[in-house]
């Protein structure tokens, strides 16, 4: 049977209170597969550290050789594609981003994670004249984190406008946007000085203004629109329509026959 | 013409219909609402749909164009991200007066299920907008009723758009 948790007041209660849990971690497996043996002999000392997670070989390297890895992954171990490039914030933490290289080996059908360490601040060299895929997501990372790469061809953002200032992928840019983000579309069309007349955004699509009567009514107040009604407002019976308050029960006709 | 006798004793014997500039120029306006074909997100697919045969738009007079100085409606249909206001807004005024807003959908009324820091909170932050169409995304037949909507309103504005309060245009 399902472990029993008690349901009262499910509702009031935060679902989640666990403060220290740790999600589970995918087992880290010793390289055993022949063609992952050759790849990590090909790159020789280039390589930290090489594991097994989920059919996946997992690479650490030193930021600066990315460039050298990645050459000889493609050229000598048949990672023809690279899928996906990014970064993980680890700045709070430890200081520094996580850079991966997912690549494919089509002919093997193989997959190999290359993963390298960077400072804050610091660049990375682009792979752009091995992947041309590398090219977007490159700039994705530099739109997302603020990592550059060195050597890219047309480093500028992807995603967001390229006046826009933070990077939205940094566990530190709050999710509904800084100062900037949140007048971002007034300030473009209408300048600063239409701030106080837009007013600030709401994020609270279910908020009710209270003494609003051109947008909100109350049920059994209801008053004419746009009146104020900041000295309270009088009680309106509800008229029913005629047909709700039909009595059924008290009349001789029979609606169904098997009563 | 022989076959279509005038009677000439309806309209005090003349062949005249008699109306007033407002009537006339709303029987036009308001049946024949060119909208824009603007559209955002996955309520697009639904404005598509209203403008496909199975829905017909066409039989309300509207007829979707693709550029904005021949509309005289936009139908702002699904998120509008913040790099995108600044183009919504200037096709918006590129249209020729009078001119007329439906924001359709959750994510073009309040930003919706998108509480981000790309997404318009609600787009009439950058236009003003007459009609709201709630829902996730609404029906086809959301859009015509609004359409109607629409129709009702702009049949009880005046020629002389000083006289137009929002007061007098209200629908419910």
């Amino acid at each position: 049977m399902r472990k029993y948790t008690p349901k009262d007041n499910v509702q009031g209660k935060a679902y989640y209170t666990d403060r220290f849990w740790v999600a589970p971690r995918v087992p880290r497996q010793v390289v055993e597969d022949e063609h992952f043996k050759a790849v990590v002999e090909a790159l020789g000392e280039r390589v930290k550290e090489a594991y097994v997670e989920i059919n996946n070989l997992v690479l650490h390297i030193d930021a600066t050789q990315n460039y050298a890895v990645l050459e000889t992954l493609k050229d000598t171990c048949g990672y023809k594609v690279c899928s996906e490039i990014s970064a993980v914030d680890y700045l709070a933490k430890e200081g520094e981003f996580e850079i991966f290289y997912q690549m494919l080996n089509l002919d093997k059908a193989k997959r190999v994670r290359v993963v390298c360490r960077l400072k804050k601040g610091l660049a990375i060299e682009s792979v752009v004249p091995l992947f041309k895929s590398a090219n977007f997501a490159e700039r994705e990372m530099y739109d997302m984190f603020g990592i550059k790469a060195n050597n890219h061809p047309f480093l500028k953002r992807i995603l967001m406008p390229d006046d826009w200032e933070g990077h939205p992928l940094l566990k530190t840019y709050p999710l509904q946007g800084d100062e900037f983000a949140s007048w971002y579309e007034v300030d473009k069309i209408f300048g600063k000085a239409y701030r106080d007349i837009i007013g600030p955004e709401n994020r609270d699509p279910a908020r009710i203004e209270r003494y609003d009567t051109k947008r909100f009514s109350r049920v059994g107040y209801e008053v004419s629109f746009d009146t104020d009604i900041s000295g309270g407002e009088t009680k309106t019976e509800i008229e029913y329509s005629s047909t709700f308050l039909t009595d059924y029960n008290t009349g001789t006709k029979q609606l169904d026959k098997r009563k | 013409m022989a076959q279509h006798k005038v009677n000439y004793a309806s309209n005090g014997g003349l062949p005249v219909a008699l109306t007033s500039v407002d009537k006339l120029l709303n029987w036009g306006r308001s049946n024949s609402l060119w909208p824009l074909t603007y559209g955002l997100a996955c309520c697009a697919i639904e404005m598509m749909a209203s403008g496909g045969s199975r829905f017909d738009f066409d039989r309300l007079g509207t007829i979707f164009r693709a550029s904005p100085r021949q509309s005289d409606l936009m139908i702002l249909a699904g998120t509008l991200s913040k790099k995108h206001a600044e183009f919504a807004r200037r096709l918006y005024d590129q249209m020729p007066e009078p001119k007329w807003v439906i924001s359709m959908g959750s994510c073009a009324n309040t930003g919706g299920m998108f509480n981000t820091y790309a997404t318009v909170q609600g787009v009439d932050r950058i236009v003003p907008v007459d009609i709201y169409i709630p829902g996730c995304a609404p029906r086809p037949e959301t859009l015509q009723y609004a359409v109607m909507m629409l129709q009702k309103k702009i049949r009880k504005e005046s020629a002389n758009m000083k006289k137009n309060k929002k007061q007098d245009l209200r629908l419910v």
